[in-house]
């Protein structure tokens, strides 16, 4: 069982690249708790079922059951808010309107394609919104512990699941580490696990390395 | 013309083999009352372009456990677990479309338009078979639009033309289904007179819109009950 504790780690970790007054369009699971730790930062959530300017959940006592968000649960929405329609909403995704997108993900490859719509083993009949996120965010978080239930590194050398598109996600916040994805491929750009990159390689299969003026980044 | 009709009056407006679109994501903005009226009329072989099948027990799932749904073109059926059973049978044709690329095809066949190019899909699974393209450097794929039979919709208010207004996130795929079939038939929540909506807020115009009937259904908490 993972613990809540990992999931936090990242979503912090997450809410620390988003920047006040972003559109901003949070996945389901891992990314939803992003909104827990904004602190003072002001971001506007696009739900892609029809609003900007969601709101938290509301008391059960204010449950209004046509308001909700891509996941089909209640929601509120905000001073500034705004209703449209599905085309429109996608308009806003697709068009490269929205500037950030947090995507929870089954596999991502060493040159940031990511996976995350089809259940291997099963049926592909389900794919939603993830793969129009995945093509027009101007930047994709993507939000995932390292491994999955059954051990296996979600960071892989080759996608084994079915692609979500040709898109270059730009990060990778794991409860590991932090990965980058650049022009030559996956780099490490911070630890969050207390282990060296060699015992990190050991733990997803292949030899992983810093970017190379990460000390630069550091020292800024 | 008379547009409002009472909900036992639109089995008329459907036959065996057509394609329906209806509106709802998840059950908001579902035209629950409509479909109840469907599942009286006596036909099969039913296309349905819908984000998703219902929920369990409400909306399109009855139509579907009635047997009269032939294909479902959508972006979301891993939730309908006899959905899933039935397409892994060979007893139902599912065609799965990226929730934006569905959307957008609407819109297109509502608006007189062939079809479109899109980067969503390029290079996956969904791309198999569709042309692709290079546009400007970027590879994109064809979608053709869609268009219905008939499109059956949900909005909160309409006046006595056809004038809609949706409420909050029902309004989804509506809006766009409304402008994409031969046959529109809106249920609402309220009927009001001609004048009582400001025009600057109307969301839908009467031009689209052939029937209008009043819901059967009224939110209570979490669910939308039956109340008339």
């Amino acid at each position: 069982m993972l613990s809540p504790d990992k999931k936090h780690v990242i979503a912090k970790r997450i809410a620390e690249e988003l920047e006040d007054g972003q559109i901003v369009n949070l996945g389901v699971g891992i990314p939803t708790l992003v909104t827990s730790y904004l602190g003072d930062k002001k971001i506007h959530l696009q739900t892609e079922n029809g609003l900007l300017g969601m709101g938290p959940h509301p008391t059960e006592e204010n449950v209004d059951i046509d308001l909700i968000n891509a996941g089909k649960e209640p929601v509120t929405y905000l001073k500034g808010a705004s209703f449209f329609n599905s085309a429109d909403s996608f308009a806003l995704i697709r068009g490269g309107h929205i500037d950030v997108a947090v995507l929870g993900t089954l596999q991502v490859d060493i040159h940031g394609e990511m996976a995350n719509w089809a259940v291997p083993n099963q049926p592909i009949l389900g794919v939603g919104g993830a793969m129009d996120l995945v093509t027009g965010a101007k930047k994709v978080i993507v939000a995932a512990t390292l491994f999955a239930k059954d051990g296996s590194s979600k960071l892989v050398q080759e996608l084994s699941y079915q692609s979500s598109g040709i898109r270059r996600v730009e990060l990778f916040v794991s409860d590991y580490a932090v990965f980058k994805f650049t022009d030559t491929g996956v780099k490490v750009v911070e630890m969050i696990e207390d282990i060296s990159i060699e015992e990190l390689s050991e733990k997803v299969g292949f030899q992983l390395e810093y970017l190379k003026d990460l000390s630069k980044l550091i020292n800024k | 013309m008379n547009k409002i009709i009472k909900s036992s009056e639109i089995g008329k407006c459907f036959k065996s083999g057509d394609q329906i679109l209806v509106g709802g994501f998840g059950l908001s903005g579902t035209p629950l009352t409509i479909i109840d009226e469907l599942l009286k009329v006596d036909i099969h072989d039913l296309t349905i372009v819908s984000n998703n099948l219902g929920d369990e027990g409400q909306g399109l799932h009855k139509l579907f456990m009635q047997g009269k749904i032939k294909k479902a073109i959508g972006s979301f059926f891993t939730i309908n677990k006899e959905a899933v059973i039935a397409w892994a049978k060979g007893e139902l044709e599912i065609d799965l479309l990226p929730q934006g690329t569905l959307a957008e095809a609407i819109r297109c066949g509502g608006a007189g338009i062939g079809g479109f190019y899109t980067k969503t899909a390029v290079g996956t699974e969904l791309s198999k078979g569709k042309e692709e393209r290079e546009i400007d450097g970027e590879r994109y794929i064809f979608e053709k639009a869609i268009k219905g039979d008939v499109a059956i919709i949900k909005a909160a208010k309409a006046d006595r033309l056809g004038n809609l207004l949706y409420h909050t996130t029902a309004r989804n795929f509506n809006p766009m289904m409304a402008t994409a079939g031969k046959i529109v038939i809106a249920e609402v929540d309220e009927i009001v007179e001609v004048g009582d909506l400001d025009p600057e807020y109307i969301v839908t115009p009467h031009a689209y819109v052939d029937y209008i009937i009043q819901s059967n259904y009224s939110k209570v908490g979490r669910d939308y009950v039956e109340s008339r």
